[in-house]
């Protein structure tokens, strides 16, 4: 009898450890970690759940994606001490290219594995002026005339920032006559005509649109939008400028992440999805410019063209830092009294 | 005064609560300060120098411990005040009153800078008030020492306020009794007695000022060689992932925090000695 009941149990006992292990290996549970800067949060809300979808459809796994958002310095610094993210998607390269220089979690290539220099959808630089265009401002010249009043965030603070200041940068050097001296007086001129620097884009858009200070904010194109659309409707315009600079938010997968967790499939496959036309849409609808060239018409009746300049006409960005950013380069000098 | 007495004391476990004191100082204190001075000395001294040696940088720091000294002071004359009105009188609310100075500890520093900012930006409550006056608080110098004024209040209340309750009445019906003017009282009596914990509480009000990043940066405007902080030129840094320049500035501030510090504590023992006290 004891032997009898004695195998029973085992008996039972494998059923239910057969039964747990298929059903495991039925349907997994992954999360993905990505690590992006600040306002992507809604955009990424959509493109997840869809891609969660899709990959469930695909593999049966139940795939949820976690979000984290912050400034992305803050962010890259984050993962190059250790935050386990199994993707990046930062606001500038040279972001991801500190945590490939510096932990190594990155591989060096990163750039060359995904399209478009790994930047699923760009935006631009545009100013934002209260209703009417009370100041007339047009382009960036008109930013410097006496009385105008200009909100943009600290380029040493904010990494979305600096792609405010190289436009403008881009825009002077291809005045005529433009030489190093003329462009460093313009920037000298131009932030002369800041009130408020604040440390981050969003801390700008709230100077701008809450304490109604300045006649215009330098803002991301799709910062712009939604100032418009969710803070305050028919209160702003948009103002598109002869030429601004492309901003390229680059994506890359953590090599050293997804090996160790063995999430190299799902989250290569995760970042190759925002470059499907149904992302691209996402992206649109979030006010980022598709790269996807047959969404073209549709998203030219949202943004209108302009001359862009990219970051790799201005020498790439370790040449950009150490021109413009570093301690004692340009920015540093125009704001010294001599 | 028993706390700095050098005999062992006749209390049991000295060895157990000393290990234990060292252990968790070192974990939460010493051990993070050895790594930052660790960093900061990377650079060398001659990299220290020019690191600090930056118009900017002298600049900010001149920005951030004059207003924190600013803010301290004002904090000096309206703290003792405070503390006076909520120990030696009874009102209605007054328990909610009291709660209310502890305020500025709980509340998340951004928090305190944002609602500083709405209302002191020229179209907030109070800004538009100053405006036609021709005053501007937010995104000046003064915006700053409004915020430190606000986040190191508290630390000189507290600190005056238990001394104030020890202090008792009868001293100052004596002392009316023997003939002193109520300026008497107050600077011969009543101000000896709290001088010790206010000079404590304006140096911990002081260190937290001079620190103070989070409510700074949102009414502060941020513009250099105007209204920048040190700690705002310690984020800079990082966002450039200039580590090293980073931390010598932070040693740079602690030091010259721990030099006022030290100051304040002979001040604290001169005084002492002269009151005849210790």
């Amino acid at each position: 009898m004891i032997s009898l009941a004695h195998t029973f149990r085992s008996l039972a006992l494998a059923a239910v450890a057969i039964s747990t292990f298929s059903a495991a290996a039925h349907a997994r549970d992954i999360t993905l970690l990505n690590v992006s800067y600040d306002p992507t949060r809604e955009l990424y809300q959509e493109i997840d759940g869809l891609f969660a979808k899709e990959w469930k459809d695909k593999t049966g796994d139940n795939l949820v994606i976690k979000q984290s958002h912050g400034g992305s310095g803050s962010q890259a610094r984050s993962v190059d001490n250790g935050l386990d993210a199994d993707v990046v998607t930062l606001a500038l390269a040279i972001d991801i290219n500190t945590i490939a220089r510096k932990s190594k979690r990155i591989n060096a290539d990163w750039e060359s594995k995904f399209a478009h220099n790994s930047t699923p959808f760009t935006s631009t630089i545009v100013f934002l002026v209260r209703k009417g265009n009370p100041k007339g401002i047009k382009d960036w010249g008109d930013l410097t005339k006496p009385g105008v009043q200009v909100i943009t965030p600290n380029p040493k603070t904010s990494g979305g920032a600096r792609w405010n200041y190289l436009a403008a940068y881009a825009w002077t050097k291809e005045q005529p006559n433009a030489t190093e001296e003329t462009a460093k007086q313009y920037l000298k001129d131009l932030y002369s005509h800041v009130p408020v620097l604040d440390s981050g884009a969003r801390g700008s858009t709230l100077t701008f649109v809450q304490r109604q200070i300045g006649d215009v904010l330098l803002a991301w194109e799709n910062e712009a939008f939604l100032a418009q659309k969710e803070l305050g409707q028919g209160q702003f315009d948009i103002v598109v400028p002869s030429l601004s600079v492309l901003a390229e938010p680059p994506v890359a997968v953590v090599d050293k992440v997804v090996d160790k967790r063995g999430t190299r499939e799902v989250a290569t496959a995760y970042l190759n999805f925002l470059y499907t036309p149904e992302a691209q849409r996402i992206a649109i609808k979030n006010f980022y410019r598709p790269t996807d060239p047959s969404l073209a018409e549709e998203a030219g009746k949202l943004f209108p063209a302009l001359k862009t300049v990219s970051i790799a006409d201005l020498g790439g960005w370790d040449a950009a830092n150490a021109k413009h950013f570093a301690d004692g380069a340009l920015f540093d000098q125009i704001y010294l009294k001599k | 005064m028993t706390l700095l007495q050098k005999q062992y004391s006749v209390l049991p476990g000295f060895g157990l609560t000393l290990g234990i004191t060292l252990f968790w100082l070192s974990l939460v204190v010493l051990i993070p300060f050895a790594v930052l001075f660790g960093w900061a000395s990377q650079p060398g001294i001659d990299g220290f120098i020019k690191t600090i040696g930056h118009e900017r940088v002298i600049h900010s720091l001149y920005i951030t411990f004059g207003s924190s000294l600013l803010a301290v002071l004002i904090n000096v004359v309206f703290g003792v005040i405070t503390a006076w009105v909520l120990v030696r009188y009874s009102f209605p609310g007054k328990k909610i009153v009291d709660a209310f100075i502890d305020l500025p500890f709980a509340l998340p520093t951004a928090v305190a800078g944002i609602a500083l900012t709405t209302l002191y930006a020229p179209n907030g409550l109070l800004g538009s008030l100053l405006m036609p006056l021709g005053i501007k608080i937010a995104y000046t110098p003064a915006g700053i020492v409004i915020a430190l004024i606000f986040i190191s209040l508290p630390f000189i209340v507290r600190t005056i306020q238990p001394v104030l309750e020890d202090l008792e009445p009868e001293l100052e019906d004596a002392a009316t009794c023997l003939g002193a003017s109520r300026w008497q009282i107050f600077s011969r009596v009543i101000f000896p007695a709290i001088a010790p914990a206010l000079l404590t509480g304006a140096a911990m009000a002081f260190a937290r000022a001079a620190g103070e990043y989070g409510s700074v940066i949102f009414i502060a405007g941020n513009i250099p060689m105007v209204s920048e902080i040190t700690p705002l030129l310690i984020t800079a840094k990082l966002e450039q992932s200039d580590y090293e320049g980073a931390t010598v500035l932070a040693v740079l501030m602690l030091l010259i925090s721990f030099l006022v510090l030290l100051l304040i504590n002979l001040i604290q023992r001169w005084n002492n000695k002269r009151n005849g006290m210790n």
